[in-house]
């Protein structure tokens, strides 16, 4: 019967939960800068590339 | 896993471009994208235009990192010559300031970088750890051009990664403001106000809900407590920590004796946590906690978009920003040392490098000084000193290195004094009555006089309900769309102006321009192209191989006036002097085969009959014979005419320049006779004259470039900076203006005048939803759920109104 009290503790505990994360994500300052993150995704494969021809000379070796 | 691929193919597409793009134009160099077909270095099979450009390539190769190129064609930045530059690094005292965070172990330090423009910049800037092994990470923030170092300190200094940076072409701009700015605060107080206030609406919407429907029996009954005392609750960091901004300027406002627009939104909000609260401890109603946090919610929304700042622009510069940290002193026994700039002390000896700004007020004891004053006192050319003159801070030298004795400290010397004027401590915005204050004053006494009525009437009708009718028409006439009107249309506005790069400073900015009548300019890069100068030559026309002779000779002089008339001369053979000497303050004069010739002011070259003119001029005989003269004419900006001719209708036009009146004349044809001119004016005189004005009713625009123009930029209602490159310098001002869009001057004001039209519709509108409130609330049949509509509604509506109608205004603009 008083199923009700679980489900709104819980609603609410879920909500909270999300709020610190968002008062957390605010305080790390990932609100700060909203354009360079999407630039940075772009990259990160280009280095890997360089590396792996290094590998396939030393093996040729 | 789509994402991963989608991104490889992206970056993969990029690299092929460019690379095929970079076979067909080998005539730019593949660095800086600069021309290189006449400089003939080719390393790599790829032509650059200097050595500095293939270093910066030869470094990249060397680490694996030429992708760099492959992101963005040519987007480096040529190196410049520092050495010397940055020897106040050595001074630990310097460094501790500037750094972030220091252990002994590990740095961490924040340079702005002004090259920073494109994503190959932040894959290198965040790539430096492959360059050097004591640099742990780096992070860029694109939006501030700022990069985040830390560094181990075991093999490496903040002297070396500023080195680092400026060998690969991203060297930082260090400036006195930088001091101890590394501890500074972000506010972000607004977002978490924002946060808790969306949150809470959220989940007071969600508990609302059954009582929404009128679902009436014993399930309601049983638990509708439970849901009142949780929407309560919920409801109260929204009361006590979002809405505290309201209340504490309503309050400031009416001790002053204002009755601004957050009177009525302080008192809607009270009475609706009032009268909620009671009805939940009373058990007789739901109370409007959901329409107190949308409201809450959607006001901060506002102030929110408002609040849009430019991060990478700096409104509040003063000299700190132009100042350099360091200087070099040199001591008694000849040695140098590194001192920061507040240390200079009276009597010291300092070395001004080339290219370096004198800080203080000093006497020159050594070297031969150039010294450019445009920052000071807007005058175009450089003045020659020699030992023994007197030297103004704020002074560029141009011509080698110089030894000077202080006379004044930073803060004592003639240009930082300017800052002691009240204007800077003045803030613009106090003494502005907004449109939306103007109408919340009348709005709130009409809506306290319906509530009295009201009450009154009911009073004698049925006096059970007056109380809640009073609430209600507080409630209801809670001003949150009047309130939200200002913010959106000129948060807009603002942004639309942004895209077409002219910056304002905040939204009342705009508001503020709309209400001027006069338009004061400066002339020295304001209306005038700062690097570019037009020549004309009267005299005996010059022989082929005079002008040769001229051109040769001109080649080997570093002399500014040299440089641009060297630029302007056809292609010529270019021969090998025989003999060559630089007279400094008069000419140079120079020998080849029979012939000779001078070049210089009008006595050196034995020119007598002069007629004294204020334009530059540069004068020419050969063999003796004197030819004529090159004189150098301002070069004003394109469309400056026509843009006077559209503003002469409508508002006083003034132009107050520091340099002298050599261009009177050409002035005065060019701009409508109205139009007044004032020359040799000092920083003082022209805030002064706006002053003056401002005192006689006048709404000042003032439009400069400089420091010299700071004082007249903070007095002015609206003070916007012209600026050649907005990223670079700029003093203390309401909004920053690209060069390039100074044409559209007249555009940008009449957009303004538009935009507080827009307004003024959206109040009606919002008055008209008011008015539909206001009937249910005198009537008495104020139920939350029509609260729960009408708020939000009313809202978005002017939300959606506001938004609409700026983006047609600025579809105009282009």
């Amino acid at each position: 019967m008083s199923v009700i009290y679980i489900l709104l503790a819980i609603s609410i505990i879920v909500a909270i939960v999300f709020f610190i994360a968002f008062i957390v994500a605010v305080k790390r300052g990932q609100f700060d800068d909203s354009y360079t993150p999407s630039v940075r995704m772009l990259f990160e494969d280009e280095l890997i590339k360089d590396k792996s021809n290094k590998t396939i000379l030393t093996k040729e070796e | 896993m789509t994402n991963i691929i989608l991104k490889k193919t992206l970056t993969f597409n990029l690299c092929i471009r460019y690379k095929r793009a970079n076979i067909i134009e080998t005539k730019t160099c593949f660095h800086c994208g600069l021309d290189s077909s006449s400089s003939k270095i080719i390393y790599d099979d790829k032509s650059f235009c200097c050595n500095g450009c293939k270093t910066v390539y030869e470094i990249f190769s060397e680490n694996n990192l030429t992708c760099y190129y492959d992101l963005q064609q040519a987007p480096g930045a040529t190196p410049k010559e520092i050495e010397g530059k940055y020897n106040f690094l050595d001074n630990s005292k310097i460094v501790e300031n500037l750094l972030e965070f220091n252990d002994g172990r590990t740095q961490i330090v924040t340079l702005y970088i002004p090259h920073i423009h494109c994503s190959s910049c932040i894959w290198i800037l965040e790539n430096l750890n492959k360059l050097h092994p004591s640099i742990i990470s780096s992070i860029v923030n694109f939006g501030k051009k700022t990069v985040r170092v830390n560094y181990h300190t075991e093999h490496f200094s903040l002297k070396d990664l500023v080195k680092l940076l400026s060998s690969i072409g991203y060297e930082p701009f260090i400036s006195l403001d930088d001091y101890s700015v590394g501890k500074k605060n972000v506010d972000r107080s607004l977002i978490y106000k924002l946060g808790v206030a969306g949150f809470a609406f959220g989940n007071i919407m969600f508990l609302s809900f059954p009582e929404y429907f009128q679902v009436s029996g014993f399930w309601i009954e049983k638990y509708a407590p439970v849901f009142r005392w949780l929407m309560f609750a919920f409801s109260l960091p929204v009361f006590f920590y979002s809405a505290q901004d309201y209340f504490i300027s309503a309050y400031k406002g009416l001790r002053s004796k204002i009755l601004n627009i957050d009177v009525p939104i302080a008192l809607g909000a009270a009475v609706l946590f009032i009268r909620s609260t009671a009805e939940i401890v009373l058990d007789i109603g739901t109370g409007f906690f959901d329409s107190l946090s949308g409201l809450i919610f959607f006001l901060l929304l506002g102030k929110f978009f408002q609040q849009k700042t430019y991060s990478f622009l700096s409104f509040e510069r003063d000299y700190k920003s132009y100042f350099p940290i360091g200087i070099t002193k040199i001591d008694s026994d000849n040695s140098e040392s590194s001192i920061q700039v507040y240390d200079i002390k009276k009597g010291d000896r300092l070395l001004i490098r080339n290219e370096e700004l004198i800080p203080v007020d000093c006497i020159l004891i050594k070297g031969k000084a150039r010294i450019d004053y445009s920052f000071v006192t807007g005058e175009s050319e450089a003045v020659s000193k020699q030992s023994g003159d007197k030297l103004f801070a704020g002074g560029k030298q141009l011509n080698g290195s110089i030894e000077v004795d202080v006379l004044k400290t930073v803060e004592q010397s003639y240009l930082t004094q300017l800052w002691s004027n009240d204007v800077f401590s003045k803030n613009k915005e106090d003494g502005f009555t907004t449109l939306t204050n103007a109408i919340s004053k009348r709005f709130t006494y009409a809506v306290l006089s319906i509530a009295l009525i009201a009450t009154t009437y009911w009073m004698f009708v049925d006096s059970s309900k007056a109380l809640n009718v009073f609430t209600a028409v507080l409630i209801i006439a809670c001003p949150c769309a009047i309130a939200l009107a200002a913010p959106f249309t000129f948060g807009n506005m603002l942004r639309i102006f942004g895209k077409l790069k002219f910056y304002a400073k905040n939204a009342s900015v705009v508001e503020q321009l709309a209400g001027i009548d006069t338009i004061i300019f400066d002339k020295t890069g304001t209306i005038t192209a700062n690097k570019e100068t037009s020549i004309t030559y009267d005299g005996v026309e010059l022989s082929g191989d005079e002008e040769s002779l001229l051109k040769s000779t001109l080649r080997n002089s570093n002399h500014p006036l040299s440089r641009s008339l060297y630029s302007l001369l056809n292609e010529n053979d270019i021969v090998t002097l025989d003999a060559y000497e630089e007279h400094i303050g008069k000419g140079i004069e120079a020998k080849h085969d029979q012939d000779s010739i001078k070049i210089g002011s009008a006595p050196f070259v034995g020119y007598t009959s002069e007629t004294a003119t204020l334009n530059t001029a540069v004068h020419i005989s050969t063999n003796n014979t004197y030819k004529g003269r090159f004189t150098f004419y301002n070069k004003y900006r394109k469309g400056l005419s026509k843009l006077f001719n559209k503003l002469k209708k409508d508002y006083d036009l003034v132009i107050l320049s520091g340099d002298n009146s050599g261009e009177q004349e050409n002035l005065t044809k060019l701009l409508p006779a109205k139009t007044k001119l004032f020359f040799n004016q000092k920083p003082e005189d022209k805030l002064e004259y706006i002053k003056h004005h401002q005192n006689s009713g006048a709404k000042v625009l003032m439009i400069g470039d400089g420091l010299n123009d700071a004082g007249a930029l903070a007095q002015s209602n609206v003070g916007i900076a012209v600026s050649e490159n907005v990223n670079v310098f700029s003093p203390a001002c309401d909004a920053i203006m690209d060069a390039a869009k100074f044409n559209q001057l007249y555009h940008f004001i009449k957009a303004s005048k538009s935009a507080i039209k827009i307004i003024k519709w959206s109040f009606l509108l919002s008055l008209i939803y008011n008015s539909v409130g206001l009937y249910f609330a005198v009537t008495g049949q104020l139920a939350p759920v029509i609260a729960a509509i009408l708020m939000p509604l009313s809202s978005i509506s002017i939300v959606v109104f506001t938004t609409i109608c700026t983006n047609v205004l600025g579809r105009q603009l282009k």
